[in-house]
């Protein structure tokens, strides 16, 4: 199996780990990503608001680049740049001026775009490709005593569903469970972190990641998984702003494939565990166990 | 009958249907071009040909004009053929020397580009000039009609159309696979919008059934097999052992006090689960017949053949416990058939985000409907599954209807049935009671004023689709409640409001095994599962096979007074069916002509109704006409092309493809 | 009438219980869809000879299409699937014939499916279109020039030669 690579800005920067557990991760699976080159902003979520048809140029740039490296289908980890990258797909196939504009812009770079190549999200490969037994084939280190609750964020499942149920998806409960976790009943799995409110209008946007929070909490989980960068970002980052406004909701966010990363016997440094703010000792203890 | 046999002397007739078909097709121009084809002298365009006045045209023209064929270009032939050949006939013409061409429902209302649909009118037309010289005498056939008629599905749609028939005087046969007849009103407590108690008005017509001289009930038994056509149906009905023998037993329930089991602790279907009951049971207290059943998947003995049976020592000498039991078939013949095998309610589990199975206090309405019954399983009292009283309580409704990743059709009953419900809960616990509702669907008699007596009852009534139902807590107000979030359209803003309870409002289904059943009575279903009618407005109790009727919600949702006059028109069509005493047949049938049969028999496997015989004196097939239904799939694999179909002979559909083809 | 532009001529036979039906429920639901397709109704699909196909083509069609019940669902239990084997046999010969595969059609159509009638047709429509005309009388009509060619070659090179009458047979048996 191998698939081209469409990282996309959060996964090197602010989701640094995200990118350092998932490549060795689907390595020990056997899954080759090759990184796309030259690529671009996916087109931003925050930039659709602002120009759609623009935002698509963008986006549609990487995935004739996607195109043009030849692997049947692209990879997009980041919650935000799967959502546009197949938003962009639904335009361009729905629409016919989109078509055109698109056209256009991309062959004054020289590329061009059939719109057949399929975005998927890692999670997606992970469940429906690989599947979960070989996920278990390579636990060495089951999750034992890691109460998770799973915690999908909104764009995985909206607007589109491709593969999992848009109210109560569970293919990262699944995910978990084959880890040798146990999965906390989390009702909260794709309401609001918050987005990127926590960096324009703090309070509405922190008062949803305290929700998700303390929710967890309640609900007996000691750490939160997700999969998307900017939820991580929400819900690791801004413990004490939150603490100041409301009460301590201490709980580590961590990524799924940190987890599987750690399952798999690989090392906290090495899933870059230490880049996030909320550290996660009741993990390592029941990895180590 | 002499100018019949002569040259073909053709009358054709284009009609406008008001703009139906003027509006697309040209007529004056289709008219014109068929009156210069060979063998027509005649044709005109007409307003509306369907019409006295159009029909009495067809006549008034074959006397004068001395017409022997008629074809005319109007609508389906499957809604106007008997029309237009009634027409013929009585201008003294075998009716069968007419055809019809479809340039309205295939032509006109499909087809934006005038002058192609005029082409396509003309193109047909011509094909049913050339075919119709071919066309040749025919007479209908009459067939005998057996007097009885099999009603499947014994609710309150099956009830009605049974207890209409056998107090016409007609054989009745009655088959319900549930113990007891009833169907889901038998569940219900109170009925909309007059409130009166559903059992009050069910129960003496279910006893009456049971009683009723001219009607054979068999419940706990399903229709398994159809064979035949209207008039003479054969069905196989299959008896499940109840592991008692009816007729012996009287009701008296000794011997479920009497089983092994102290207490009841098995799933009570027919209190949604919400009650208990023992491996032997009745239903409920006024299940028709009044006989138990004993459960196999539960019962000691049954399961492991280890028991005391004390059930078979209080049986006593009545001696009517039979453990040996076993499923049995009987056969039987009717003229008619009609199917009422109503609905299933939606599984509220498909829609997670409401969490149903995942809350203990969100129920289903049908739930609800057992709890506020003074003889369901809490006799009546409204408590939530630990106990308590609930002080509020939300409504959700169109659970499952008008929802785009479910259902999409309107339920049509859940409006009402949600209002009835938050009467009576309110009535019931003094709760708070919100309904939430997408559009508030009314149109019954008095269904509206009972939406506005519920306003001033005071329940909230909040517009707008519930987004879900969850247990994280906000507020200190929302702790331990269920918090339901809508968006309140009217007022604007997303609200969150914690209850106690909150109940479903699920829509109706087609039946599971819906597709199974319409096979077996060679039915057709729409697009959502359910039955279909012949025609939504005319034939609204037909199927497309004859004999074959429909009642109740199978056909579609629909409210018990609805479904009652349903179930009187399906008694009413099979009435007029049998009181005929026979039934016309098309003579669509195939024929061997004997002396072109090499008897080569590849005839005789492909005839799925075994009417064609080998005469092994001649060496020659035979077709017996009275088996035949006219499929025609013998006549296309003749090799030898010595059989011919009534109606659609070879001459005539080769005749036909060369005028869809002949171009002007 | 030559100069105005082609479109396909596509003959089809449909069953009177579901696809027949199913495009009357088309035209009650006013769906719209292509003006190519000329209907033919028969009682059941299984009353559909090969012999009708062929003449069909041979007469000018550009494409034939058949609308039976879906399998299991026939009005008369199983005259479809007796037109499916035949439909199957047809397609090979048609094949040798140099009449491609797309210009026969087979669908399963419930008296339910209006929508489907509209999709099958526009998109038979379609890919006929694309196809070009079929052309088959012509087609014949160069046939029978090209024997009438052969058989006068034949004639003025028996009048040279002594006959032979096995090439002969031959030529007329091409």
């Amino acid at each position: 199996m191998k698939y081209s690579y469409f990282p996309g800005c959060s996964l090197k920067g602010t989701g640094r780990s995200y990118e350092e557990s998932l490549l060795p991760v689907f390595k020990a699976l056997g899954v080759e990503m090759e990184e796309l080159d030259d690529w671009n902003c996916c087109g931003a979520t925050a930039y659709m608001a602002v120009d759609e048809v623009k935002a698509c140029v963008m986006a549609s740039r990487n995935l004739a680049l996607a195109e043009r490296l030849g692997h049947a289908e692209l990879l997009a980890p980041c919650s935000a740049c799967y959502l546009v990258l197949n938003k962009t797909k639904h335009y361009l196939h729905d629409s016919a001026s989109v078509r055109g504009v698109v056209g256009q812009a991309l062959q004054q770079a020289d590329l061009s775009y059939s719109g057949n190549v399929p975005v998927r999200h890692p999670l997606d490969v992970l469940i429906n490709e690989v599947g979960l037994d070989e996920v278990k084939k390579r636990v060495r280190h089951p999750l034992k005593g890691l109460k998770v609750a799973p915690y999908y964020g909104c764009q995985i499942v909206r607007p589109y569903a491709t593969f999992d149920d848009q109210y109560n998806p569970t293919t990262l409960d699944r995910l978990v469970e084959a880890l040798g976790g146990s999965v906390v009943r989390f009702p909260l799995k794709t309401r609001c972190c918050g987005g990127s409110l926590t960096g324009t209008l703090p309070e509405p946007g922190l008062l949803c990641s305290y929700i998700i929070l303390k929710e967890a909490l309640a609900r007996g989980a000691n750490v939160i998984a997700t999969l998307c960068p900017l939820c991580q970002f929400n819900l690791d980052g801004y413990h004490d702003k939150i603490t100041r406004k409301w009460d301590p909701v201490r709980i580590p966010t961590v990524y799924f494939s940190q987890l599987m990363g750690l399952a798999f016997g690989l090392s906290e440094k090495e899933m870059g565990l230490h880049r996030h703010f909320i550290e996660m000792p009741a993990l390592a203890a029941s990895a180590a166990a | 009958m002499d100018n019949q046999r002569n040259e073909p002397r053709i009358g054709f007739y284009v009609c406008h249907c008001g703009t139906n078909i003027a509006g697309m097709v040209d007529c004056p121009a289709v008219a014109q071009y068929v009156s210069r084809l060979p063998n027509v002298v005649l044709s005109r365009d007409y307003k509306y040909m369907c019409s006295d006045p159009g029909q009495e045209l067809i006549q008034q023209d074959i006397r004068e004009h001395r017409l022997n064929r008629i074809v005319v270009a109007s609508c389906s032939p499957l809604l106007h053929e008997k029309t237009f050949r009634g027409a013929t006939e009585k201008g003294g013409l075998n009716p069968f020397f007419f055809h019809m061409v479809n340039i309205r429902e295939h032509d006109s209302w499909v087809h934006t580009d005038k002058q192609a649909a005029t082409e396509k009118a003309k193109s047909l037309a011509h094909a049913a000039i050339h075919r119709v010289r071919f066309h040749k005498p025919l007479e209908v056939k009459q067939v005998p009609i057996h007097p009885a008629v099999l009603v499947v599905g014994g609710g309150i749609a099956g009830i009605h159309a049974a207890m209409t028939l056998a107090n016409a005087g007609k054989k009745v046969y009655l088959v319900e696979r549930e113990p007891s007849i009833g169907g889901h009103m038998a569940k219900f407590d109170k009925t909309f919008p007059t409130l009166d108690c559903a059992a009050c008005i069910l129960t003496p017509k279910m006893s009456e059934v049971g009683a009723h001289p001219n009607i054979t009930l068999w419940t706990y038994s399903e229709a398994m097999k159809m064979e035949g056509y209207v008039g003479n149906y054969t069905v196989t009905i299959r008896h499940k052992p109840r592991y008692i023998i009816e007729d012996a037993c009287v009701g008296c329930l000794e011997c479920i006090d009497a089983c092994v089991y102290k207490q009841p602790k098995f799933f009570d279907e027919f209190n949604m689960g919400l009650g208990k009951r023992k491996p032997v049971y009745i239903p409920f207290p006024q299940a028709t017949p009044q006989v138990v059943l004993i459960d196999p998947e539960t019962c000691l003995n049954l399961k492991t053949g280890k028991c005391k049976k004390t059930c078979v020592e209080a049986c006593a000498d009545r001696k009517a416990i039979d453990f040996t039991q076993k499923e049995t078939f009987s056969e039987i013949k009717v003229g008619a058939i009609i199917v009422a095998t109503g609905f299933k309610s939606f599984d509220a589990q498909r829609i997670p985000q409401y969490g149903y199975g995942t809350y203990p206090n969100v129920y289903t309405a049908l739930e609800i409907e057992r709890l506020v019954n003074a003889s369901g399983p809490t006799g009546g009292e409204v408590v939530l599954r630990d106990g308590k009283k609930p002080k509020s309580i939300g409504i959700i409704h169109c659970v499952g209807s008008r929802d785009h990743k479910t259902n999409r059709w309107c339920s049509r009953v859940c409006c009402m049935y949600s209002m009835k419900l938050a009467h009576l809960l309110k009535e019931h616990t003094e709760a708070e009671v919100y309904s939430f509702y997408i559009d508030m669907r009314t149109p019954g008699k008095g269904y509206e004023e009972f939406y506005g007596k519920l306003l001033d009852e005071g329940v909230q009534f909040v517009r707008g689709r519930v987004g879900e139902v969850t247990d994280w807590a906000f507020t200190k107000e929302e702790e331990g409640k269920l918090v339901i979030r809508v968006e309140d359209t009217l007022a604007g803003y997303v609200r969150r409001i914690p209850v106690d309870m909150v109940v479903l409002a699920t829509g109706l289904e087609p039946q599971a095994d819906a597709q199974e059943v319409r096979r077996r009575f060679n039915m057709s279903c729409g697009t959502e599962g359910f039955f279909l009618e012949r025609h939504p407005k005319l034939a609204p109790v037909n199927t497309f096979t004859d004999g074959i009727l429909l009642a109740g919600c199978c056909q579609g949702p629909k409210d018990i007074p609805d479904t009652v006059a349903q179930a009187g028109a399906a008694a009413a069509e099979a009435l007029v069916l049998i009181d005929k005493g026979h039934i016309e047949q098309e003579p669509n049938t195939a024929f061997i002509h004997e002396e072109d049969c090499s008897g080569c028999k590849s005839c005789i496997p492909l005839c799925p109704y075994s009417a064609i015989l080998f005469n092994e004196e001649t060496r020659k097939a035979i077709i017996n006409q009275a088996l035949c239904k006219g499929c025609g799939t013998c006549v296309a694999s003749c090799p030898s092309g010595s059989i011919e179909q009534n109606l659609f002979d070879d001459e005539e559909i080769f005749s036909e493809i060369e005028g869809v083809l002949a171009y002007e | 009438m030559n100069e105005k532009q082609w479109t396909p001529r596509i003959v089809a036979f449909f069953c009177n219980w579901c696809t027949y039906t199913a495009a009357d429920l088309a035209g009650v639901s006013r769906l719209k869809y292509a003006p190519n397709m000329r209907v033919i109704r028969i009682m059941c699909s299984g009353r559909v000879d090969p012999q009708f196909i062929l003449e069909a083509f041979a007469k000018g069609a550009d494409g034939v299409l058949i609308g039976g019940c879906h399998p299991n669902d026939c009005h008369y239990a199983e005259g479809n699937y007796k037109m499916l084997r035949r439909f199957q046999l047809l397609q090979r010969m048609l094949k040798d014939m140099g009449i491609e595969e797309d210009r026969l059609r087979l669908e399963w159509i419930s008296a339910a499916e209006g929508e489907k009638v509209k999709t099958v047709m526009n998109d038979m429509v379609a890919k006929v279109t694309a196809m070009g005309p079929l052309g088959m009388p012509g087609r014949f009509a160069d046939w029978d020039k090209e024997m009438e060619h052969l058989e006068a070659a034949v004639a003025t090179a028996e009048a040279g030669q002594p006959a032979h009458s096995h090439s002969q047979q031959e030529v007329k048996h091409a």
